[in-house]
């Protein structure tokens, strides 16, 4: 799904979703009744499926062949003030078949599911390989692979969120809603965004892979207006999407943080109470000072510090793209290989360790194999602040003399060739003992910011600039009160390095988004990442305000 | 093959309306074929293919409205997929939006079809890419690229007597050149409804050109400067004013188009009067669908006239509350231009750069339209009259609004492909002055 259709489906309109990050890219699929997705496919009979695409494609000249059969379900609740906007329930059913023929790649996909058609899409497969190998100027390689036979992998989810009466999430909405507008919001949309990938994989090397993956996104949008002088200012959800069930929205008093100028949410979430504090917010923000440009030192809450490590951390260290084959879209990344072989390329100062993690409980990455038949791990990224590592699929492993894969492949849908995408990409939290309020009190002039905003950053991850949701001046080490129109610009390099400290771990928690997009034609993925609150100094702000008529 | 005829897709919608039990029933129907190779490191990387043919029922009871979707097209399929639209609108909360299904409409005769384009080959493809590839590796630079094309037909009849139809293409294409160094990068990209309009070899030869021209970049202050934006970086800032322009947003208060007190901008001067944008389905060069998928009439509308904002756009519910007939959003924008080239405009320029892409486009504050984002592949210094030197790349903070307030001159429309929406415009390169470039970036 699109930017643009997301905004169309929740009926937002493009100044209500400017400041939007989790927006998804993903095929929507067929309309369905909600029992049907309770629905599931024997793996026996997925198997019988694979193995005519495996041995249609090997009696073509295939010498690998892969089969992912997905079942990718979807359901949307979006609601706005007294009113629900939309009940969307979608399932995509179907196989994709990749091959390697003549050492080329080739990919094709059905949704069809008799013998017949899914042989035609294996032999499809091995026939477009064969014309891509003309315009080859190397062979694949792809890094050896042992097959695990017949296994699953289910994510540890407390409550299927398709199970839970629609009923139920509609009342959670329209209740958020409510309480958001007595606060001070004029206008609110809420969703519920739930996500079932039922997949199976299988492939030559003796692979047959069940899994069954759940994510949810429970989020809100307030505009808060000034009738008098026509200005507006909009205040979104502090929630996470997570890899997760219905568990997460049921929030305990140990999940929340206190005592600070909002109620933070760590590991679940309380819609409500982040709805009551957003009307209350956003309309505060109508009057709040405008920020004095300049440098100020940064205290970064982990829901809005995910975007800036996926956009600077996650993204240049993608192999892919170091090499080269997101140069005409996604672009290039800054973190060449002379600087990883050089063992000395301070990414960061000594604080900053960075690990990418596809096993994490609750996060978004998390699966047990890839969508290349590898089982996934966790490995150092960033180690002491030096580059150490790269996020690596088969065909690569052997560019930086790996013997494996590290288990980062994946499709949006079975309808989409599998390539290199981001695992959870997280800053570990400092080794010593340190509160959000010890990282406060040593900043004579800085600011607090909390919730993601709008974000940019270049094609090879150097300059970036982002905004938040809610911004609060630290004087003398002490809260001062609210600020808008703040937006900070940096460079990747130069930001990591001013790192001054990490609350401990107390203070991990994770962010993510459902909606990151790369490729040509573009695909979606949903990638979680962790930190503690951190602090950064002398950080360049800039003002954000301006007039026009 | 999946594209069926005007007769065939009315024949098929006939039999599903005429299982329809609910108090409205409208059926959309659309297939395709797609196909696309994707290339990097002078070599392909993925290529695909695939076909889909999609018909969606929406059923509504009162205001409760269900809609269901299926792609097997057998009697029992169409039974079986009315009785689900009709079950989830059963089961519906009444929808207060829910506006009736619209009556008979007359539509003007679309001219997005071009046969060429449908008969599209897997060779016909990699010959395009195998003829971009050649002289990259004749330059000894280093091409990424991505073709894609697509050719399809949607219809759309109601029970209450609306019938319409369209078949389309279009093929879409965008190549990045690096010099081997990585020090330099160009680009361009293509977008034709007719593919024999695609050259695939000339607009890898300008970015190649732009690649090699850019390798020895200069690090100039951010600061405010003229600039020359070609179509291509011009087209990813005025889309953020085209999406922008609802009728709703600006009424409720929540838009750069609101007003104190309920008031819209619309009948307001906002910009330079030389700034005109429409959108007209039936042009030549950038036709468009004739009606949109709610069944409205899509018809030739001036947006921005001397600089004045004469229409916004209005989903059917608004259009009804507010009483006014409520023009939909169109498939494409159109701005007028003038006469001179790129190199006519920059011949004319004392000072400035030329930007030849934008990239990472983001809205900063929706209240000013405030957009963010950077230069890229190809950024250059103009002096008396001539390109003097590459630049190094910015980031700018400017809104789009501001940006057509300081209009120096318009150049030759042509057609452009936004790098962030997908989306054609037939657009003119703008001369803008005072442009706002707030940083320096080190990216190639």
């Amino acid at each position: 799904m699109k930017r643009r259709d997301f905004i169309q489906l929740t009926g937002m309109g493009a100044a209500g979703a400017a400041m939007l990050t989790g927006i998804p890219e993903m095929g929507m699929g067929h309309a369905i009744s909600p029992e049907r997705a309770l629905e599931v496919i024997d793996p026996a009979l997925k198997k019988r499926i694979a193995d005519v695409a495996l041995n249609a494609a090997r009696s073509k000249g295939a010498t690998y062949t892969d089969v992912r059969i997905g079942r990718y379900l979807n359901q949307f609740v979006v609601t706005r003030e007294d009113k629900v906007q939309n009940i969307v329930n979608t399932e995509s059913y179907g196989a994709g078949i990749r091959v390697i023929a003549n050492g080329g790649w080739g990919f094709a996909a059905t949704d069809k599911m008799d013998n017949d058609s899914i042989a035609k899409a294996a032999e499809l497969a091995v026939a477009i390989a064969k014309e891509n190998s003309r315009l080859l100027t190397e062979p694949v390689q792809l890094a050896p692979q042992k097959g695990y036979g017949e296994v699953s992998w289910k994510a540890p989810i407390e409550k299927n969120a398709f199970e839970v009466p629609m009923k139920e999430k509609v009342d959670l909405l329209l209740n958020v809603n409510s309480v958001a507008m007595k606060g001070g919001a004029d206008y609110i949309t809420s969703l519920l965004f739930l996500i079932n990938e039922q997949k199976y994989f299988a492939s030559t090397d003796g692979s047959y892979i069940d899994q069954d993956i759940h994510r949810i996104w429970p989020a809100f949008f307030i505009t808060a207006i000034d009738k008098a002088s026509g200005k507006f200012e909009t205040r979104n959800t502090l929630s996470a999407p997570m890899g997760m069930g219905y568990e997460y929205l049921n929030a305990r008093p140990q999940d929340k943080i206190t005592g600070g100028p909002t109620t933070l949410f760590k590991g679940r979430y309380d819609m409500f109470e982040d709805a009551r504090l957003g009307g209350l917010q956003a309309k505060e923000k109508l009057t709040a000072k405008s920020v004095e440009p300049g440098k100020y030192d940064l205290v970064l809450d982990p829901s809005h510090l995910w975007l800036t490590i996926h956009e600077s951390v996650g993204h240049p260290t993608e192999l892919d793209r170091v090499l080269g084959y997101e140069a005409n879209f996604a672009g290039t990344s800054f973190l060449t290989l002379d600087k990883w072989e050089s063992k000395k390329f301070n990414f960061g100062n000594k604080l900053v360790n960075i690990v990418a993690d596809k096993t994490q409980v609750g996060s978004l990455g998390a699966v047990g194999y890839d969508d290349e038949g590898v089982q996934c791990g966790k490995w150092d990224i960033i180690k002491d602040g030096i580059l150490v590592n790269y996020q690596v699929i088969r065909d690569q492993a052997h560019i930086l003399g790996l013997k494996a894969s590290q288990g980062c492949c994946y499709s949006q849908n079975w309808a989409d060739v599998q390539f290199q995408r981001m695992p959870n990409i997280s800053l570990q939290p400092g080794k010593e003992k340190k509160s959000v309020d010890d990282l406060i009190k040593g900043v004579e002039k800085g600011i607090y910011i909390i919730g993601d905003g709008s974000f940019s950053i270049d094609q090879q991850r150097f300059n970036f600039q982002f905004g938040g949701q809610l911004f609060y001046e630290i004087k003398n080490g002490k809260i001062a009160g609210m600020l808008k129109d703040v937006a900070y610009q940096s460079n990747t390099q130069e930001f990591w390095n001013s790192c001054a400290g990490i609350a401990d771990e107390s203070d991990y928690r994770l962010g993510g988004a459902f909606g990151d997009g790369k490729g040509q034609p573009p695909q979606s993925n949903s990638v979680s990442h962790g930190s503690s609150t951190t602090r950064f100094n002398g950080v360049n702000v800039i003002n954000t305000a301006r007039k026009i008529g | 093959m999946l594209i069926l005829t005007k007769e065939e897709a009315q024949a098929l919608m006939k039999k599903v309306l005429a299982f329809s039990k609910a108090d409205e029933c409208e059926v959309n129907l659309t297939g395709s074929n797609a196909g696309n190779v994707r290339y990097a490191r002078n070599s392909v990387s993925t290529s695909g293919g695939i076909s889909q043919m999609s018909l969606a029922v929406a059923s509504a009871f009162g205001k409760k409205l269900g809609i269901a979707t299926i792609n097997e097209l057998d009697d029992a399929s169409l039974e079986k997929v009315v009785r689900r639209s009709e079950e989830l609108a059963q089961l519906a909360p009444e929808n207060p939006e829910f506006v009736s299904f619209l009556g008979p409409q007359k539509y003007a005769e679309p001219v997005t079809f071009i046969p060429a384009t449908a008969a599209i080959t897997p060779k016909l493809r990699a010959d395009n890419v195998a003829a971009s590839l050649k002289v990259a590796r004749d330059a000894k630079a280093i091409a990424a690229g991505f073709l894609e094309d697509n050719s399809g037909f949607s219809a759309m009849m109601n029970s209450h007597g609306l019938f319409a139809y369209n078949t389309t293409t279009y093929t879409n294409f965008s190549i990045t050149v690096r010099t081997e160094d990585g020090k330099g990068s160009g680009y361009a990209t293509r977008g034709f409804n007719d593919v024999a309009k695609l050259d695939t070899k000339a607009a890898t030869e300008i970015a190649i050109e732009k690649a090699v021209k850019s390798a020895t970049a200069k690090a100039i202050e951010p600061g405010k400067y003229t600039v020359i934006l070609e179509p291509a970086a011009a087209a990813v800032l005025l889309e953020n004013i085209f999406f922008a322009l609802d009728a709703r947003q600006a009424d409720e208060g929540r838009s750069f188009l609101s007003l104190p007190g309920g008031k819209t901008r619309q009948g307001e001067k906002l910009m330079d009067e030389r700034v005109n944008i429409y959108s007209d389905p039936l042009n030549p060069e950038l036709p468009t669908s004739t009606w949109t998928n709610d069944g409205r009439p899509q018809e030739k509308t001036t947006w921005i006239e001397k600089g004045v904002v004469k229409n916004l756009t209005f989903s059917r519910y608004w259009a009804e509350k507010k009483g006014v007939k409520g023009i939909p959003s169109p498939d494409a924008f159109i701005m007028e231009g003038g006469t001179k080239s790129v190199a006519e405009l920059i011949k004319g320029t004392k000072k400035g750069i030329l930007v030849t892409r934008l990239w990472y486009i983001r809205t900063v504050d929706p209240q000013s339209l405030l957009l963010t984002g950077l230069t890229r592949d190809g950024t250059f210094y103009i002096e008396n009259g001539e390109i003097k030197y590459p630049i190094k790349n910015f980031r700018f903070n400017e809104s789009p609004i501001i940006m057509l307030n300081n209009l120096e001159e318009l150049g030759k429309v042509e057609r452009t492909v936004s790098v962030e929406s997908n989306t054609n415009y037939l657009l003119p390169p703008l001369k803008i002055r005072d442009f706002t470039f707030s940083s320096l970036s080190d990216a190639v």
